[in-house]
């Protein structure tokens, strides 16, 4: 254990070593490299074990309802979480030897995970069906109505309709435009007005809805959500953003606010749904509903299921969790996401809701080869993804930290009000803006085969060509493809500036599928460029070895895709995950090479012009208490300047062992708003002997003074092992020792704060003491920790939230 | 204990609801295929001198190819086969069950919610005017912790009534502080 350098009573620790080692690792509970809290936690257990073993009858022997919960905006102590689990673990394995009945209820205690992983996957794939079903109809919508069926969206009216010809495919009389339905023309001036009206009404219509019910019902349900949810899983309690109304208008207005047409998309939504299931789910368990560092292991795995469902990507969503979104994943999690996530994908594959039996609208299959001489416009492409990644950082930034600081912020129904007019205003004449986005992701990714109808496959065939479907060579671009080349530049330079302004309002919004339109219209471009000037220029060097003519060499739809994956990987980071989400979603295993190629020069781009991506940089700019495990901390500061009290200021407020009234320590707590407090020997050695949180105080003493005679307010409270030798006539004394955690993390002042950082990161403390040679010098929290790293990379260390 | 138990069981009811709706979106993914919900959808491509067409007929999946639902046939017999080389048919299921059920859910949970918007917004304000009781409560949550005040709250209640009116007094002091906190100090989400 080379960490193990620093001096906290050695002995307790060997004693622990031998005694809970072998039961962990029977457990199973090994971490992964990521935290490299196996050792420690095993050292660290059993505090309560030995707190609990004292021979006194105690009235706390019953566990108190509150002891162990924490308070709104605060961070958890994930050491204290797993000791009790362990605790709980234990005291469940020694009774279920007893009885029949409580063998079962272990076993039963022992597959609760399971059973809520299944639940949660059953819910979150049930929502995302239901959720693209209602999207789909509603986007429809905004255009025109089904006659036959009003529930049926253009696609599903038209489903069995015998009327649809080759030139228009996706007409037929049962789907009516608002126009023909209200004035009998399809066509003309005046129709084309109604319905560009209708349609900006209805986006308006949509939005201000959507606004409305996250304004009344739920607030917490606006956004993304994954940047909360990466604090949320780094041990910090925000009450109410993981609830059932959270979960509820997350889902409505979601619908809501992708069918109006804005420039956001339903993926990181979906992730904040899955884990509100999450959390439904974990309430029914006591496991689970007890624990929050137990409650944070089911969440992560409900953020696997959550992108599972929302690409259809089963192992990519474990990836996802495990690189973005997780702070403390061990193995067990591991398995216990790759069931959600399969249980998810496949009951959003039994709803069908795009009647294609895939789970996602833009799913491709083609297996056309590449060639190496196309890895060159791949990374260009992957350049393309990073400055984007940073461009869209950088100036969605600046907008939301205008939003949060200026009067902007004030008007959040008419700032959504007005980006969906604009939005709408400027999406309705393009035709690849005027549909959904996926719709259009689809269309991107799409190979030109003979059938395809699109404006973007507009190729000039050889007359007398009779070739099977799958192998058409490369073609001139006709007068449709040039059409549609101007219209995507048009949309793209669009798409760029929306979404800034986009993301980050009142309204669930995603920006993974705006994101992947950017790059999927840049890579369209790009490919469509280098398939002509392969087609014009048989001859060239670069196209000569893998270009014969009349052969099909360049895909440009493969380009789409490998943009995406830039562009998606420029603005997250994610490198991994991200291609192993493209490669399920096109189930074509020769494109990872491309792939993998675009989305590290993408990140090598981005990393250049800051080193994190956006839910890192909204995490900053909401200042919330993220100890970033990718962050290294290089500056040569020690504890002792960054621990409580500094020079000068007031020393710290300790209890001492024995001694103390309960109204002492009643005034310490009112006077003060500290979250612990260092137990020590007595006021004039400081030796500690142990740490003790302000909210089981407040409910031990209170708790103590309803339920247990004798205790008034000058009782004397008492941490040690046996009751102080008091006068008869005093009252009561009351034992604490039940609430003291008598292994409290200690560094000592000399410690380098890299050390210390490293320590809060990997062990998830919340607060460690500093001491000098068995002396009490003073406490660094999280708190500190997080202003203090702020302030060495000149930020404004107040920022950070913390109540 | 009473309050325990009766969140209990409002948990397991809330539960019991979720899954009964999972069994009935999957059952009616699962229903039987009524007539439109299979298709076969053939495209063909223009040949010679006949124009692209697209064919869409009701056949099971093993029927769905060109020379089965492709009729009648524009060409003759030994053009067939060049013909229905052209041709792509998909066979695909959908079920309009789960379709029309969605949509009719999702439409009655929003009705649902605009009404009791509406209901929180005009009629309770009107209502809460004569009743004396909630203006000390809102106050005095202030200075307490929120947590026992809250199951206080809950637990004074005697009928069902009175239980229900304290829980959602409770849901609406956490939504107002949610909204505090992002929609006026700006501290979250922004």
């Amino acid at each position: 254990m080379p960490l193990w350098s620093w001096p906290c009573s050695p002995c307790r620790f060997q004693w622990h070593l031998e005694e809970v080692g072998q039961e962990l690792g029977a457990d199973g509970s090994i971490n992964i490299p990521r935290i490299i809290a196996a050792e420690a936690e095993t050292s660290m257990t059993p505090t309560e074990e030995m707190n609990g073993s004292g021979n006194l009858m105690d009235f706390l022997d019953e566990p108190m309802p509150d002891v162990g919960t924490y308070e709104d905006f605060h961070t958890i102590d994930w050491l204290r979480e797993k000791s009790r689990d362990t605790d709980r673990h234990r005291k469940i394995t020694s009774k279920s030897k007893e009885s029949i009945w409580e063998f079962i209820k272990s076993l039963l205690d022992a597959w609760s995970g399971w059973v809520v992983m299944l639940l949660i996957g059953l819910l979150s794939g049930t929502l995302a069906g239901v959720i693209d079903l209602a999207v789909d109809w509603m986007t429809d919508l905004k255009e025109g109505v089904c006659l036959s069926a009003f529930w049926y969206s253009h696609e599903q009216c038209c489903w069995t309709s015998n009327e649809t010809t080759f030139d228009d495919r996706d007409k037929c009389p049962q789907w009516q435009k608002w126009s023909e339905l209200m004035t009998g023309h399809a066509l003309g001036g005046g129709a084309y007005v109604l319905n560009y009206f209708l349609y900006v009404m209805w986006a308006l219509f949509f939005s201000f809805l959507a606004v409305t019910l996250v304004r009344v019902f739920a607030p917490y349900a606006c956004g993304s959500g994954i940047p909360e949810i990466k604090t949320i899983l780094s041990g910090f309690i925000i009450r109410g953003y993981l609830g059932k109304w959270t979960l509820l208008i997350k889902t409505v207005t979601l619908v809501l606010a992708v069918s109006s047409g804005l420039s956001l998309g339903k993926e990181g939504p979906l992730v904040h749904v899955a884990c509100c299931c999450g959390n439904l789910f974990s309430s029914l368990f006591s496991k689970y509903s007890k624990n929050e560092g137990k409650r944070r292991e089911v969440l992560s795995a409900a953020a696997a299921a959550g992108v599972s469902v929302a690409f259809g990507a089963p192992i990519g969503g474990v990836l996802f969790s495990l690189e973005e979104v997780s702070y403390y994943f061990p193995l067990k999690t591991l398995w216990r996401s790759f069931f959600a996530a399969l249980v998810a994908a496949f009951t959003l594959r039994s709803i069908n809701p795009f009647g294609n039996s895939r789970l996602v609208l833009f799913y491709v299959e083609y297996h056309t080869p590449w060639y190496m001489a196309e890895l060159v416009p791949f990374i260009l492409l992957g350049v393309f993804g990073g400055l984007w990644g940073t461009l869209f950082i950088r100036g969605n930034i600046a907008w939301c930290r205008r939003r949060k600081t200026t009067r902007l912020g004030r008007y959040p129904v008419l700032e959504v009000m007005a980006v969906t007019g604009i939005t709408a205003i400027l999406a309705f004449p393009n035709p690849y803006t005027r549909r959904s986005t996926s719709e259009l992701i689809s269309e991107l990714f799409n190979d030109c085969g003979a059938l395809e109808s699109s404006q973007l496959c507009d190729y000039i065939n050889d007359a007398n060509m009779t070739r099977p479907l799958d192998d058409i060579p490369d073609r001139p671009a006709g007068p449709g493809v040039y059409t549609a080349l101007w219209q995507l530049a048009l949309a793209l330079v669009f798409k760029i500036v929306i979404t800034i302004f986009t993301f980050g309002m009142k309204i669930p919004s995603g920006l993974f599928i705006p994101s992947m339109a950017v790059g999927a219209i840049a890579g369209r471009i790009v490919g469509i460029a280098v398939e002509q000037m392969a087609y014009h220029h048989h001859d060239w060097i670069i196209f000569k070895n893998w270009c014969r003519p009349g052969a099909d060499c360049v895909t440009p739809g493969l380009y789409a895709m490998v943009g995406a994956a830039a562009c998606l990987g420029g603005v997250t980071r994610m490198t991994v995950s991200l291609v192993v989400i493209m490669f399920e979603l096109t189930g074509g295993l020769e494109y990872i090479v491309p792939l993998m190629a675009a989305a590290v020069t993408s990140k090598w781009v981005a990393d250049a012009f800051g080193k994190e991506g956006i839910y890192e940089a909204h995490i900053q700019l909401n200042g919330y208490p993220f100890l970033d495990v990718k962050d290294e901390f290089t500056h040569r500061t020690l504890a002792t300047d960054v621990m409580r009290p500094r020079r000068g200021e007031p020393p710290l407020a300790v209890l001492t062992q024995e001694g103390t009234t309960v109204e002492d320590v009643e005034a310490l707590i009112k006077d003060t708003d500290y979250n612990g407090f260092p137990v020590v020997v007595s006021r004039e050695s400081e030796r500690l002997i142990g740490f003790v949180q302000r909210r089981d105080l407040t409910v031990a003493i209170k708790t103590a003074r309803q339920k247990q005679d004798g205790v008034v307010s000058n009782s004397v409270v008492y941490f040690t092992e046996d009751a102080p030798q008091l006068p008869a006539s005093n009252p009561q004394p009351l034992k604490l020792r039940r609430i003291l955690n008598l292994s409290p993390f200690t560094v000592t002042d000399h410690t380098p704060m890299e050390t210390v950082v490293d320590i809060f990161r990997k062990l998830g403390l919340r607060q460690c003491l500093v001491t000098r040679s068995g002396r009490l010098l003073g406490i660094i929290t999280k708190k500190d920790v997080l202003r203090h790293m702020a302030q060495m990379m000149n930020q404004d260390p107040e920022s950070i939230m913390f109540n | 204990m009473k309050v325990c138990s009766t969140v209990r069981g409002s948990r397991l009811s809330i539960s019991l609801l979720l899954l009964l709706l999972f069994c009935e979106v999957i059952f009616q993914a699962h229903a039987t295929k009524s007539f439109e919900d299979v298709r076969c959808k053939c495209i063909c491509p223009p040949y010679r001198n006949i124009s692209g067409h697209i064919y869409n007929r009701n056949v099971s999946q093993k029927d769905c190819n060109c020379l089965h639902v492709v009729e009648p046939m524009p060409v003759p017999g030994h053009d067939v086969e060049a013909y229905c080389l052209l041709c792509e048919c998909k066979y695909e299921e959908r079920s309009s069950n789960t379709i029309k059920v969605t949509i009719i859910i999702y439409l009655s949970v929003v009705g649902s919610l605009l009404l009791y918007m509406l209901f929180l917004l005009l009629v309770d304000p009107l209502i809460r005017k004569h009743d004396p009781y909630t203006q000390p409560l809102q106050n005095e949550e202030d200075t307490e912790d929120v947590r026992s005040q809250a199951e206080g709250a809950a637990g004074r209640g005697n009928t069902v009534l009175e239980r229900v009116e304290g829980a959602q007094q409770r849901w609406k002091r956490q939504v107002q502080e949610q909204r505090k906190t992002v929609f006026d100090r700006h501290k979250m989400l922004s």
